[in-house]
């Protein structure tokens, strides 16, 4: 038993390891291509961004709507519903709208990534592009990471602003809060270095699922169960990793 | 072409061993690959032919032995080097391998647009005189998941000789075709070799198609070369694994039943304690 | 071609769309008390207590923000909070015998230095000192105030 859990931990370094490699090499491609081959980002720019930009924005206003229902029952408790709007604007701001947008976006971009370049590989695609004298990792795999590390931020604040927007009719339009105390309220509590850890966030987290999902998908055993597991994988590891990631931030930021 | 003279060995592979984890594929395997032939690969399922591709490829790196292609050792070269060599090779997956976001046309323009400089209008004249060899340029418009089988594989071809390859591998580029599609693969098998003066490789069980294509086979059993020579002279070898492989019999030295436990014992439980 | 034009044209409008949200977060979320003066001076002032003021924090003059504090350290000699901040150098002409008092925006706002004009014809300059000041109200202290001396009512005078 201790022979098995010694060789479970050995195997858990290597991958760490690997993966730290992994990263290393795509950054090392990744100048290069942002450069030299810009049209393959901005592809995946539209497949990580601009394809999940109406889910991001469907959840983005409930989630707002949410916020300005739960703000203004919860604060009319200290007569301070006036303040929804600054309550709205810095969980949207600091929290919710860099983790609810990393955690859609392993769901929506990050299991198409890691499918797609599982069932790449499983279909030789990877190894033709190797005999071609191509490298996949910095023609297949750097511009999806690019792609998904600079959509992120801007989903992030679509998602911010969308929820503002649902906070806004909720309590302002539904619930009568006036509509200047809430502008003013949140202006008084927000500072730029609130938005600046909102943007490290996702800017943090863009990379961390964007690897993941590359990672997954370039590793995923090459057949139909592979692929499907790799794409499992993507959205838990992620999930995982950007909470943690979250706290950690967050903890150090305070 | 390098600038010494060309021998006539194209590849040489000497004393190669390759395990797959802990199930040996090559254990002592030696063969030599002539330049300007058709040279076939075959054996029976799950002996690594598609393995040894990939190992002449250098995407398997060998346990032990050398291989040389050009009379270079290829477990020497650095990537550059490496890629510079695969240059030199045109490779036919099973499937084709075209890549599905890319249309035919630019699967087939692929390793243009990676390694050269040429204007549009230059790709687009050597790809459509690559589809036309092939018989497809009616389909350059066309998406992968739009082809049949046979014709994803012609695509593949023409990819794999857009940047004028010398030599050209085809990984079992008769599976699953039907007999007409066969027949213009291995037309087209024949003319490229003959027309370009490549050398080529075939990777295959087939061996209807093999005999009529292929100048020179060898026969891979057990992780070494079994039998080597033309199909007419494989056709009359008196090995009894020669024998079973070329007419297809069950059971012989290629036994029919996997490795397995006494049959009476297992079937009593007796393995059970 | 047509289906390229197309990406790239959705492409665009998402990464404008992208970067307007950005832009409305860091301008108009937190525009109340944008302050991002290129030119300031440095004035210092000694409070008995500073409660929550922390770096940062805004210093507001008759409601407008006019400076931020920079620096909260404890001078462990006159056993006192040295609150440094800067103000933005279009407002020079404030007299030397302002009273700075930390004050709380609203019941659950933090906390800001507000400055009361003097009537001194000397103004602040870099490096100067607000001399009267007023420490924070410690809603524990005030508590404790009222408590003792129920019939003043207004402690904070």
């Amino acid at each position: 038993m201790f022979r098995d859990f010694y060789n479970t931990l050995k195997e858990f370094v290597r991958t760490f390891g690997a993966f730290q490699l992994f990263f290393l090499r795509l950054l090392q491609h990744s100048p290069s291509i942002f450069v030299k081959r810009f049209r393959l980002v901005v592809k995946q720019v539209y497949n990580a961004g601009a394809l999940s930009l109406v889910i991001i924005m469907v959840c983005g206003f409930f989630i707002g709507g949410v916020l300005g229902l739960q703000g203004y029952s919860n604060l009319a408790r200290f007569n301070a519903e006036d303040s929804v709007g600054a309550f709205a604007a810095l969980a949207l701001v600091k929290e919710l709208g860099p983790v609810i947008t990393a955690l859609l976006f392993a769901g929506r971009a990050g299991t198409a990534l890691a499918s797609e370049i599982g069932l790449m590989k499983a279909t030789d695609q990877l190894s033709a592009m190797e005999m071609m004298a191509v490298n996949p990792i910095r023609r297949v795999l750097v511009p999806r990471f690019l792609g998904g590390v600079i959509s992120m931020p801007l989903l992030a604040a679509v998602f911010s602003t969308i929820g503002l927007l649902g906070a806004h009719v909720v309590s302002v339009n539904l619930l009568g809060v006036d509509a200047g105390a809430f502008w003013i309220q949140m202006q008084q509590s927000l500072d730029i270095s609130d938005i600046n850890e909102g943007i490290i966030k996702s800017v943090v987290f863009g990379i961390v699922a964007s690897l993941l999902a590359v990672w997954e998908g370039y590793n995923a055993v090459p057949t139909a169960e592979g692929v499907g597991r790799a794409t499992t994988r993507t959205v838990v590891n992620t999930a995982i990793a950007v909470l943690i990631f979250d706290f950690m931030i967050t903890a150090f930021m305070l | 072409m390098t600038m010494d003279a060309p021998s006539d060995h194209l590849i040489e592979i000497r004393g190669l061993a390759y395990a797959h984890g802990a199930r040996p594929i090559f254990k002592d395997l030696n063969l030599t690959i002539q330049r300007g032939k058709i040279t076939a690969i075959m054996g029976p399922s799950g002996t690594g032919k598609t393995t040894l591709l990939r190992l002449i490829t250098r995407q398997l790196i060998p346990d032990r032995g050398v291989i040389f292609v050009d009379g270079v050792d290829i477990s020497m070269l650095n990537q550059t080097n490496l890629y510079k060599m695969r240059r030199r090779f045109g490779v036919l997956f099973q499937n084709g391998a075209l890549l599905t976001d890319l249309s035919v046309f630019e699967n087939v323009a692929f390793p243009l647009r990676e390694h050269t400089r040429l204007t549009n209008r230059l790709i687009r004249h050597v790809v459509l005189t690559k589809l036309h060899a092939v018989g497809l340029r009616g389909a350059a418009d066309m998406m992968p998941v739009q082809l049949s089988g046979g014709m994803e594989r012609r695509v593949a071809l023409a990819r794999a000789m857009v940047m004028d390859p010398d030599i050209l591998i085809y990984d079992e580029p008769f599976v699953g075709l039907d007999p007409i599609s066969m027949g213009v693969i291995v037309r087209l098998v024949r003319r490229m070799n003959d027309a370009l003066g490549i050398s080529s490789i075939l990777v295959s069980h087939d061996l209807q198609e093999i005999s009529t294509v292929a100048d020179c086979s060898f026969l891979i059993s057990d992780g070494k070369v079994a039998a080597s020579g033309s199909p007419a002279e494989l056709n009359q070898t008196s090995s009894e694994l020669v024998k079973q492989f070329m007419h297809g019999m069950a059971d012989g030295p290629v036994a029919f039943h996997f490795e397995a436990p006494d049959y009476e014992e297992q079937l009593l439980g007796r393995d059970a304690e | 071609m047509q289906q390229t034009r197309s990406v790239e044209i959705s492409t665009g409008l998402f990464v404008l769309f992208g970067m307007g949200a950005l832009f409305f977060l860091t301008m108009q979320t937190t525009g109340g008390d944008n302050f991002s003066a290129a030119d300031t001076y440095e004035v210092e002032a000694r409070f008995t207590n500073v409660g929550s003021l922390r770096s940062r924090a805004p210093v507001s003059m008759a409601g407008v923000t006019i400076g931020r504090v920079t620096n909260v350290v404890f001078d462990p000699i006159a056993l006192e909070a040295v609150v440094t901040f800067d103000i933005d150098s279009r407002y020079d002409q404030i007299p030397d015998d302002s009273d700075a008092s930390i004050l709380t925006s609203g019941l659950l706002g933090s906390q800001y230095i507000g400055l009361q004009a003097g009537g001194s014809d000397i103004y602040l300059e870099d490096g100067s000192e607000v001399l009267f000041t007023q420490s924070a109200i410690i809603l524990e202290n005030l508590i404790g105030k009222f408590l003792v001396n129920r019939d003043s009512g207004d402690a904070d005078d």
